[in-house]
């Protein structure tokens, strides 16, 4: 068996950059690792929110009526909306890992900062929406009410619509609708939010020129976790505002 | 080749153990609770470890207590019931899944491909926390009155029938799952990106091939069963009706969110145990293991497959008959890549020169008890046999013939095998076979009366069960306290070697891997050189040449 | 392998895949609002699959990734719609003609 000095054990500690760790033969592989390393992370992500897919699916099409009728109290506009500020976010952050690759330190705080403030606007609209389905009743649990959907005059939305009521026990399926809203776009929020902490501290280290020294990894893998919770608001977007209207 | 049974190994004991090692390299407890040394985490989750597998066997002994009589004497019905679900819980999630992968694997994986750490050391070292924070939360939930809904927490009882600590046991572990997740993703970086030069896939030690496999599970698996404890928790405190009738919702759907991962984690669970018996095997009949690319291949089916059986846990639940046909079909499936792991390794000893340490007694053992297990396996996933023997003893008796026969004994092999190279001792080698023989003879004596119990129709989880069950039921509590003394006698010897073991030699075992080749203890680097693969895998000719040569990668 | 480490995406992939994106969303909002029967889901699912392809690919750097990578996603989505098939297996297998 043949073997080779380590080079970074060999090298004196200015032939390889501060922030290669010990254990790797070279920048490449310890980008490469770490990488990867994201990569798996988001795949668990990914099969954590299947779960709640596939609850989705097969409450939806157990109780037709209700997802429509319950879907209808969303509001499209909003989503869109909200859809498109995430992905102008997304957009911003790659723009971030493009000033970060070439080394452009102000660019990048920007367009951190700017992602940051469309993650805020994001979760500003979804609090607006939470809020007004809270005032209505229609949050899982013992406050629920039936009303908007077997009484549609108790229910402006419901009534300028022209709806007609819900039988009772499709009625009491409603809360199913609202409980995967509330577990999926939740669940969506909480993922946000962290990624919001973590671009704050990003912003502080780039402020500092962490990134634009040639060691770009964690905006980079930052993005792709963004990214993630980007896609999955696409689906929920389609799944919960869009496909259950008709 | 020699036809003696009994080969000494060359130079198996040192004058004394090297000054400079992972060991030495630092004391205190700061130095062991912020290291990053995957070595130091693997002891550290080997104590760990050690102490949860106490507490789930002193339950254990509780619940054989009970069972000694027919009536519910001991301890109520709903002590029973918590006694047996955190037996289910720490076995499972705090001893069982990461038994091996976090202690040996930890250990070993980086050393066998030729690397000095893990991927990702912190991260290691935040799966060791993560675990330790579940742990102690099952504690807690043991202290604050316990959890009764058997670990499978079933829906609705979970939800709406029981007044007993189920939040604070689904916090534990979806925080312990975490763990997993992150020790997988840790293995399966580190495999792919960082084995040394000239280590291809195919000349990879089969133990890195069985954590692989049992890493791919870790990382898609134990998400969904984390989304199944959040809608679970959600379920219980909101009241959402995912899993309530009442409101239209499906408790059947809990189910398979918690057994799409449940099932996968029984091979997370076996399939790092099936690598230590390659290589024990191996080194052991002085031969390379037979059909290497058959065995490395049926690891990953045992994982790929693995994943399309989980309904087979539901039969008698509600689940549809096609359901049930399509799974009992594919749970016949899954059984073939194990099937062809056990020829493979019988075939391996075929001819080769098998010396009867230790390890090598309790690989025999693991063959012997998870060939019986995994038959009685096929039994429950034939659907009309499972409809009568499901939810009775003898599905007890197949997990346990799996897991502890199997599993656990696989554990005790690579405890015993890697013992010289993670302390720099040797343990007793008599009473080592003495104590795994113990082993043997006690696990027989309790779980085979339960195949038995089960065809007779002894149901699970009851306290109290039809006097004519008693004699058997005897024997099986008989045979678990002589199972308690084996594993009893285990810790204490390996205890006590490390003080007054026999100091040992790099290489006591003559085994070819890479991590052999490295002092005993090691380094903390591992290597001093960058280690080159140039030879396949178990390469005995090889190995002799090395001993020739003595050319040091590993040392000082 | 590691394409992506050296390869920089620039501004006009990212512009161009804002616009599709931003295009896509407003279509399938508007088109949810249309009444075309068994065609709504169809449509947004199709928009969404084909957004989030796009995100995969330029914005996350599957295009210029290693091969491991696309493995390991495609092994992530055999897992997920293995999930959802056998799921369905028993679901729609139920006698309650509710599907």
């Amino acid at each position: 068996m043949v073997s080779s000095a380590f080079p970074s054990a060999a090298a004196e500690h200015g032939e390889h950059p501060p922030y290669l760790l010990h254990h790797f033969q070279s920048v490449e592989q310890q980008a490469d690792a770490a990488n990867f390393a994201m990569w798996l992370f988001l795949l668990s992500e990914v099969m954590f929110f299947s779960g709640l897919f596939a609850a989705f699916l097969i409450y939806r099409n157990w109780y037709i009526p209700a997802f429509v009728a319950g879907a209808k109290q969303l509001n499209v506009g909003l989503g869109a909306l909200n859809s498109g500020l995430l992905i102008l976010s997304s957009f911003s952050l790659g723009m971030g890992v493009w000033s970060a690759e070439t080394r452009r330190k102000s660019c990048l705080v920007l367009c951190l900062i700017l992602t940051f403030v469309l993650g805020l606007g994001f979760l500003g609209i979804k609090s607006i929406e939470y809020a007004e389905k809270i005032e209505k009743h229609h949050f899982p649990g013992l406050h629920y009410s039936l009303s908007s959907f077997i009484d549609p005059s108790s229910d402006q939305a419901v009534s300028a619509a022209g709806e007609r009521p819900l039988p009772l026990d499709m009625a009491r399926h409603t809360e199913l609708y609202f409980s995967l809203y509330f577990a999926m776009t939740g669940m969506h929020a909480l993922h946000m939010i962290v990624g919001m902490g973590i671009l704050a501290y990003m912003i502080l280290r780039a402020w500092g020129g962490a990134y634009t020294s040639g060691h770009v990894t964690f905006v980079k893998n930052f993005a792709l976790y963004w990214n993630l919770v980007d896609i999955v608001w696409i689906y929920l977007f389609a799944l919960l505002y869009l496909v259950s209207r008709h | 080749m020699s036809t003696s049974t009994l080969v000494p190994p060359s130079e198996p004991i040192a004058p004394k153990i090297p000054e400079d090692n992972y060991l030495s390299r630092g004391y205190g407890l700061r130095s062991w609770l912020l290291t990053r040394d995957h070595k130091r985490i693997g002891i550290l989750y080997l104590i760990s470890l050690s102490v949860f597998f106490l507490i789930g066997g002193t339950l254990a002994g509780m619940i054989r207590l009970e069972l000694l009589t027919p009536q519910s004497d001991l301890m109520s019905t709903d002590t029973y019931n918590k006694v047996f679900t955190m037996h289910g819980v720490i076995m499972i999630f705090l001893f069982l899944v990461p038994s091996v992968p976090a202690t040996l694997g930890n250990f070993f994986i980086p050393m066998m491909i030729g690397a000095r750490d893990l991927a990702l050391p912190r991260i290691n070292l935040l799966s060791w926390y993560l675990y330790i924070v579940g742990g102690v939360l099952v504690i807690y939930t043991m202290v604050a009155g316990g959890v009764d809904t058997g670990w499978t927490f079933t829906t609705p009882l979970s939800t709406h029938y029981v007044n007993t600590n189920v939040l604070s046991t689904c916090l534990a572990i979806f925080i312990t799952g975490f763990s997993s997740i992150f020790t997988g993703l840790n293995v399966l970086v580190t495999v792919h990106k960082m084995r040394a030069p000239g280590m291809t896939w195919f000349r990879l030690p089969l133990f890195v091939w069985s954590l692989y496999a049992a890493s791919i599970q870790m990382v898609l698996a134990t998400p969904v069963v984390a989304i199944a404890i959040v809608l679970l928790a959600l379920e219980r405190t909101i009241g959402i009706g995912v899993f309530d009738p009442t409101k239209g919702g499906d408790p059947l759907l809990f189910q398979h969110l918690f057994w799409f991962y449940s099932h996968p984690a029984v091979y997370i669970m076996i399939l790092p145990g099936m690598g230590v018996i390659s290589e024990v095997i191996s080194t052991f009949s002085r031969k390379r293991v037979f059909g290497y690319k058959a065995v490395a291949f049926s690891s990953v089916a045992i994982a790929v497959f693995g994943f399309f059986v989980w309904a087979h846990h539901m039969m008698i639940m509600g689940i549809s008959n096609y359901a049930v046909l399509v799974f009992s079909l594919l749970t016949m499936l899954v059984a073939v890549p194990s099937a062809i792991k056990i020829f493979n390794w019988t075939f391996t000893l075929h001819k080769g020169a098998i010396t009867f340490e230790a390890p090598m007694l309790y690989a025999f053992g693991f063959i012997g008890l998870f060939t019986i297990g995994g038959m009685s396996g096929v039994f429950l996933g034939s659907a009309g046999t499972d409809v009568h023997l499901t939810e009775t003893f003898f599905i007890v008796a197949h997990f346990h013939f799996v897991m502890v026969g199997g599993m656990l004994m696989a554990f005790l092999a690579g405890i015993h095998f890697w013992w010289p190279k993670m302390t720099g001792r040797m343990y007793p080698e008599r009473i080592a076979q003495v104590a795994s023989i113990v082993t043997f003879i006690g696990f027989n004596l309790t779980f085979f009366p339960q195949f038995i119990l089960g065809i007779l129709g002894m149901p699970r989880r009851y306290a109290s069960y039809p006097p004519e069950f008693q004699i058997l039921n005897v024997f099986s509590t008989a045979g678990a306290t002589v199972l308690g003394a084996g594993y009893l006698l285990s810790a204490l010897y390996l205890l006590w070697s490390l003080k007054y073991g026999q100091v040992a030699a790099d290489n006591p075992w003559q085994a070819t891997g890479l991590e052999w080749q490295c002092q005993s203890p090691p380094l903390t680097g591992n290597f001093t050189e960058m280690p080159i693969m140039d030879h396949e895998a178990y390469d005995y000719a090889w190995l002799e040449g090395q001993n020739r040569n003595r050319r040091k990668v590993g040392h000082r | 392998m590691s394409e992506s480490i050296h390869i920089v995406v620039g501004p006009r992939v990212y512009v161009a895949v804002l616009l599709s994106l931003l295009g896509g969303t407003g279509i399938t909002a508007w088109t949810a609002l249309l009444n075309l029967g068994i065609w709504n889901p169809v449509i947004a699912l199709s928009i969404a699959t084909f957004e989030a392809t796009e995100v995969v690919l330029y914005f996350m750097w599957v295009k210029y990734s290693p091969r491991l990578t696309w493995l390991a996603i495609a092994a992530c989505i055999f897992l997920f719609s293995t999930l959802i098939s056998l799921s369905l297996v028993d679901y729609m297998g139920r006698a309650w003609g509710n599907w």
